[in-house]
């Protein structure tokens, strides 16, 4: 078991330029069913792929594979012919929120938006439209979802990941990676690890993902990765400590940041006092969740929570 | 990216929405001539001088130079000897303050100097009121935020008085409709002219907030004058960077002398980078490693120089540059390269730091931990380079040597 993603998913591609196809040949080397990709002025023509199968990713394929994916000018088209269940989207920043909102239009189920750059107000009124529609966003500015040998959908290095019994969700790309290699160093694998992206506005929050691990048979703890900027933290620390049946570890990411400056990510800004890694430490060790104090110990810190 | 706020209220002017008056000078002379356009225009001899620096707290903040001296200065000379006695201060402040260095609250002890003053008419205040517009994160909303307590900084009335700020909502689908902007309004206590005037004062500025891609729109005080008319005071205005390509009239208003050199310097490369006081410089691919990285030098007893990521497909240059924005900082006294490849493959990064030191020079120590795609093949480049590179096993060991090495 898993979540968000596995064996049957069906996997679209909007935006398949230079990152978005270098990406999707990872996908599929991993054993990713990709099935159709979107382009506004391809349709008709095919994408092809080969190359050798990548070992840590689905078990049991042949060495090499050869596959042609067709293109489709809009999401609806490419849905009615593939039955793609989920969606992946590499579309440039001017132009994202509205492959977004094409996606949710089309009914796509899974929306996982990779896009960096994604102006503010632009996701504001996707969030909108999205809003009432059965649909669920993933990032943006996020590396993507993955269950290992199952499905990846995005950017992350699969190697790194097992199967397993721990939940990951966070708002970093090279963190998750970092925790990911350590929950595995540490003989912790993975049922599904989930990048909610660093952006201020987002699909998927903390809470959504501890409420479908926290629900899922399979998940027998969850690691989460924070880092400084906004409320979601809190957010998530009440809803833990209220609802949470399962063990939680986590890292707070900068710790020594100065306020008032972006981190890189735009997200991560403590300002007006908001958003400080003191407070979110806080409010997560006081709804038991055990805090890695230093990156070098989120392993740890998981196996610690898994022990009580 | 911020602006000054001469350049805010004159976006705000060009879209109908109130301001005083006023000049923008960068010498004594255009400050001094500011004084009797501005009085002829508004009818009174009462001028404020403004320093523009993009840091808060300016009325409060003292000049170094000057430690009475205040960064916004009314000038009420006028009043009794007529334009001339208040080109005459004008004349004496406008000496002081150009070229000085402004401290405030938010400047830090080192403060900023002063290149350009804005001359202002002076305002007869009924009331003192808060404004802003920004997004609320927990909602994915633009929210109004208002309050009765203008002049005062928002934190502290939250923090003393949180039943004194008024937020609504709105909905991007909308707008802020004509009912909220009545709701905040009477919130405000405004009657009579003010109020309709509060009304459209709202609804222009978050109409504006939301066209202009604004991070933040702060008007703070936004005064009510004794005849009735809503006017913003001061005006403080961001812009989301994400946006900024689709506003080039906004771009252009960026100052670079109110920016750090490195950081525009990083920016130029697409590489992201923050200044910091200690002196241990770092190199990470991705902001949230980037930030545990500082995170972790602290914690095992050094200071982070810097947040720096490479982001997730630096390219050989990129990573040259890199390490010269690291290099040029004399706090640096040893370099700390933490890399997890992902995307960003370690044999890159090797390739670009062995030919940065071979371009830049090596004059500290530098530890390098590299874990990920082609982890093995990055170490063997950096290994045959013969280059004085100490490997680090992970975050930990990595920061613990550099910490130590550059002691």
């Amino acid at each position: 078991m898993s979540v968000l993603v596995n064996r049957d998913t069906r996997v679209l591609v909007q935006g398949i330029g230079e990152t978005g196809r270098f990406h999707t040949d990872k996908a599929i080397a991993y054993g990713t069913v990709v099935v159709g990709a979107v382009h506004p002025s391809r349709v008709g023509q095919v994408e092809r792929f080969t190359g050798d199968t990548d070992g840590s990713g689905v078990q049991g394929r042949q060495d090499t594979y050869d596959v042609e994916i067709p293109i489709f000018s809009t999401v609806r088209d490419a849905v009615a012919e593939t039955g793609a269940n989920a969606t992946v989207i590499y579309v440039p920043p001017p132009f994202a929120a509205d492959a977004i909102m094409e996606a949710a239009d089309a009914g796509v189920p899974l929306i996982i938006t990779i896009t960096e750059g994604i102006p503010v107000a632009d996701m504001v009124l996707a969030k909108r439209y999205l809003q009432g529609r059965d649909v669920r966003l993933v990032g943006p500015n996020c590396p993507g979802v993955i269950t290992p040998q199952e499905c990846k959908i995005g950017i992350m290095p699969g190697y790194i990941h097992t199967p397993g019994t721990i939940g990951v969700v966070s708002r970093s790309g090279t963190l998750t990676y970092e925790a990911v290699h350590q929950l595995t160093l540490n003989g912790l694998g993975q049922t599904t690890a989930i990048g909610i992206g660093g952006d201020p506005v987002n699909g998927t929050n903390f809470v959504d993902v501890l409420t479908l691990f926290n629900e899922d048979p399979a998940t027998e703890g969850v690691m989460m990765i924070g880092e400084i900027g906004g409320t979601a933290e809190e957010e998530a620390a009440e809803w833990i400590k209220a609802n949470m049946t399962k063990p939680v570890a986590g890292f707070i990411a900068g710790t020594t940041a100065p306020p008032g400056k972006r981190m890189g990510h735009a997200g991560a800004i403590i300002s007006g006092g908001q958003g400080t890694a003191e407070a979110k430490i806080t409010a997560l060790e006081d709804a038991g969740v055990v805090i890695a104090p230093t990156p070098t110990d989120m392993g740890t810190a998981m196996l610690e929570a898994m022990s009580r | 990216m911020k602006i000054h706020e001469y350049q805010a209220k004159a976006l705000m002017e060009a879209r109908g929405i109130p301001v005083p008056h006023g000049v923008m000078a960068t010498t004594v002379d255009e400050a001094v001539a500011a004084v009797r356009q501005l009085s002829e225009s508004s009818g009174s001899p009462v001028v404020v001088v403004k320093s523009q620096i993009h840091a808060g707290g300016r009325g409060k903040g003292r000049f170094k130079e000057y430690p009475e001296l205040g960064g916004v200065n009314v000038v009420l000379d006028g009043i009794e000897g007529g334009v001339e006695a208040a080109e005459a201060r004008v004349r004496e402040l406008a000496t002081w303050m150009l070229g000085s260095t402004l401290v405030t609250i938010q400047t830090g002890d080192e403060g900023r100097v002063v290149t350009r003053l804005y001359i202002e008419q002076g305002i007869e205040i009924a009331t003192e009121l808060y404004l802003s517009v920004l997004l609320d994160r927990s909602t994915s909303r633009n929210i109004v935020m208002a309050s009765t307590e203008g002049g005062t900084e928002i934190e502290v009335v939250a923090h003393e008085t949180p039943e004194k700020i008024i937020k609504i909502e709105i909905d991007p689908a909308f707008g802020l409709t004509d009912f909220q902007a009545r709701g905040i309004a009477y919130k405000l206590e405004l009657e009579g002219d003010a109020l309709k005037n509060g009304v459209k004062f709202l609804k222009d500025l978050t109409a504006f907030a939301i066209e202009m891609d604004t991070d933040l729109v702060e008007i703070n005080p936004l005064v009510v004058t004794t005849d009735g008319q809503v006017i913003a005071l001061d005006g403080k205005i961001s812009f989301e960077a994400n946006a900024l390509y689709r506003h080039p009239e906004v771009a252009a208003l960026r100052d670079e002398a109110e920016e750090d050199a490195a950081e525009l310097a990083a920016t130029e490369h697409g590489l992201s980078f923050i200044k910091l006081d200690g002196s241990i410089g770092c190199m990470v691919n991705g902001a949230g490693l980037a930030m545990a990285t500082m995170d972790i030098i602290q914690f095992v007893g050094g200071e982070p120089a810097n947040f720096l990521d490479v982001g997730g497909g630096a390219d050989k240059d990129q990573i040259v540059a890199a390490f010269k924005i690291i290099t040029e900082d004399p706090n640096v006294k040893g370099i700390f390269i933490n890399i997890f490849g992902g995307i960003m493959r370690c044999d890159i990064i090797a390739n670009g730091v062995v030919a940065a030191i071979e371009e830049v020079g090596l004059q500290v120590p530098l530890v390098v931990r590299l874990e990920g795609t082609n982890v093995e093949l990055g170490k063997q480049i950096i290994d045959e380079s013969g280059l004085n590179v100490v490997s680090a096993t992970d975050m930990r060991d990595g920061a613990v040597k550099i910490v130590e090495l550059a002691e």
